[in-house]
């Protein structure tokens, strides 16, 4: 069944895609978090990471390493939580998010997001998708949107009969599927995602890191993970976080960034290597 | 068997016990103890049930349904008929449910939706749960003295300027169904809008999440995802509120003017079963009391319905959003 889904995907995509040399080094989002705090707690410090086009960027590290924080931080989620500070900038098509001109809501509509846990909302599988083109007042024609996301999202052919059914009544796999679905619906330009497969059974995540591959021809990912199989499985460019415990907090940083395959096999750092190693998490 | 059972307990390397008789005694008359509370609730409400329909009987069948449908109350022809009664306490209740309804419930969104500081919010839900303990006598004083005398300006407004419309078109003469919805929707308000905030805070912060991070205003998170959400339980508390409003009676007896009559005008006097009930029963003679024991099973009915009505969407409405 789900070779069959991800054939359509595929299909859909040979449409869709570009060809492969233009997948260039553009920057399409700079993250430049010089410190980002919790009310008095200094949760990230110096963290810089570029975003590069139509790649897949992964955040790695352990527990309470911020890198989360620094994900939540790029679509400007973190402002619902009291106390929350971003010092520094991210330049997203050369404007500065956080400049106070920019509405959070506008930021939110252009960065799309994937969390955790999977969060459909309790309406049909249909509206679940529909539900950012309503909000973005799309006026097109729905149903052909909706199938698309849903195939985009490698999770038409097990819903196409059943599209009236509530969202929640999905497997847990389906459902983050749903979520994809739903966020790629609007076509942001990037695509956050927080954890996405710590919730999921390992067919599930197999499912997801297939399509986050096939996603990055139309966008730009990000995602986050504490799984570093996964990182080398999907990401082209690997950034690692780690904490520091040396002025008393527990506090976040980069302590480097590369392609993958480069950050895992010659990493730079000492700290990274001995991460990478196993030798502490 | 028994010497089986025994040896497992002979090991010395370990702390734990056999389940003593004293345990398993304690098990058994905790458990009989909830059952015979639970069994002797429902018996007392099928007691209730099944003695007011008993001495409603004859009543019922000597009148049958024209009690229902008749408007005329007199005692000494002996003619009796609760239709107006029945007509005052649905459209009270539901005028105070349209009025306190969606008072409670703009409450509970402001309470539940972070427009305020956390401390001022539990501030202002207590006060708010603080209406729900006014006595029913107090509502009603301070309808006859206050609310009364207050909104006669604009009922004398509403009905020389707007006598047209048929809610309007009788003056106010003192107490009447608007007052008296009017302090019903105050008395529902506390319960509505508590039942309407637990079901706001218990949608999952991942569902709202999930609706900022869609890039929705914080209208937009309220109307499209946290509402419909919520819908099961903000529907439980219109139901809750709109029963309280069906069977209140101190209140209205002393504020909705008692009248045997059928209007539409929110103005003029009207009548509910409840009232109908408390000031009838007095002088009543056996016979009498009969029909206001059927008087209390129409009541009853009705009542039973709206909550089983309530419950089955309500259920209906969780087993959706749950699975």
């Amino acid at each position: 069944m789900f070779m069959k889904s991800s054939d359509v995907a595929e299909n859909l995509y040979k449409t869709h895609s570009m060809p492969y040399e233009n997948i260039s080094e553009e920057i399409v989002l700079n993250c430049q978090a010089e410190r980002i705090f919790y009310g008095d707690f200094l949760a990230v410090r110096d963290s810089s990471v570029p975003i590069l086009k139509n790649q897949i960027t992964g955040f790695i590290g352990p527990s309470g390493c911020g890198k989360s924080t620094v994900l939540k931080s790029i679509n400007r989620m973190n402002d619902l939580v009291h106390g929350f500070r971003f010092e520094g900038k991210i330049l997203f098509h050369n404007i500065d998010i956080y400049n106070k001109k920019v509405d959070p809501v506008n930021v939110r509509r252009s960065i799309g997001m994937v969390f955790q846990q999977p969060n459909p909302f309790s309406m049909s599988i249909y509206e679940n998708v529909a539900f950012g083109l309503r909000l973005n007042r799309y006026k097109g024609n729905m149903d052909e949107k909706v199938e698309q996301a849903l195939r985009g999202a490698a999770l038409w052919d097990e819903v196409k009969n059943k599209l009236k059914n509530n969202g929640t009544s999905l497997s847990g796999g389906q459902q983050q599927r749903l979520c994809i679905a739903r966020a790629i619906a609007t076509e942001p330009r990037v695509l956050l995602m927080d954890e996405p497969c710590s919730a999921l059974d390992p067919i599930a995540t197999r499912q997801i890191e297939e399509l986050m591959v096939k996603l990055k021809e139309r966008f730009t990912l990000v995602i986050v993970t504490h799984n570093m199989q996964q990182a080398q499985r999907v990401a082209d460019q690997t950034a690692f976080f780690s904490v520091d415990i040396s002025q008393g907090g527990r506090t976040g940083y980069l302590v480097e960034m590369g392609p993958t395959r480069e950050l895992f096999e010659n990493p730079k750092e000492q700290l990274t290597e001995e991460y990478l190693s196993g030798e502490f998490s | 068997m028994a010497m089986e059972q025994q040896s497992i307990w002979d090991a010395t390397d370990t702390l734990s016990r056999p389940v003593s008789k004293r345990d398993i005694f304690f098990d058994k008359v905790f458990r009989w103890v909830t059952h015979a509370f639970t069994l002797g609730t429902i018996f007392v409400l099928f007691y209730i049930v099944f003695k007011i329909g008993g001495k409603a009987l004859p009543v019922i069948s000597e009148f049958g349904l024209e009690f229902i449908t008749s408007t005329t109350w007199d005692v000494n022809a002996g003619k009796f008929g609760i239709l107006p009664e029945i007509w005052g306490t649905l459209y009270s209740s539901i005028l105070a449910l349209i009025l306190g309804g969606s008072f409670g419930i703009a409450i509970a969104i402001f309470l539940t939706q972070d427009f305020l500081h956390y401390r001022i919010q539990i501030v202002l839900k207590n006060i708010i749960e603080l209406l729900a303990a006014i006595p029913s006598v107090v509502y009603g004083l301070w309808g006859i003295f206050v609310l009364i005398p207050l909104i006669r300006p604009l009922a004398d407004y509403l009905h020389n300027h707007f006598g047209w419309i048929p809610f309007f078109s009788t003056s106010l003469s003192g107490p009447g169904m608007f007052p008296a919805a009017l302090v019903l929707s105050i008395m529902i308000l506390p319960t509505v809008a508590a039942i309407s905030q637990d079901a706001l805070l218990a949608v999952p912060l991942k569902t709202k999440e999930a609706a900022y991070g869609m890039g929705t205003t914080r209208w937009e998170a309220i109307l499209r995802v946290m509402l419909p959400t919520a819908s099961g339980g903000i529907f439980g508390s219109l139901v809750l509120g709109f029963g309280r409003a069906l069977g209140e009676t101190m209140a209205l007896a002393m504020l909705v003017g008692n009248s045997n009559d059928i209007s539409l005008s929110v103005f003029s006097p009207a009548d509910t079963l409840a009232t109908l009930l408390a000031l009838n029963f007095p002088e009543a003679g056996e016979y009498e009391a009969s029909v206001l024991m059927y008087a209390a099973c129409v009541l009853l009915l009705i009542t039973l319905l709206v909550n089983i009505a309530g419950a089955t969407i309500i259920t209906r409405c969780d087993c959706r959003s749950m699975k």
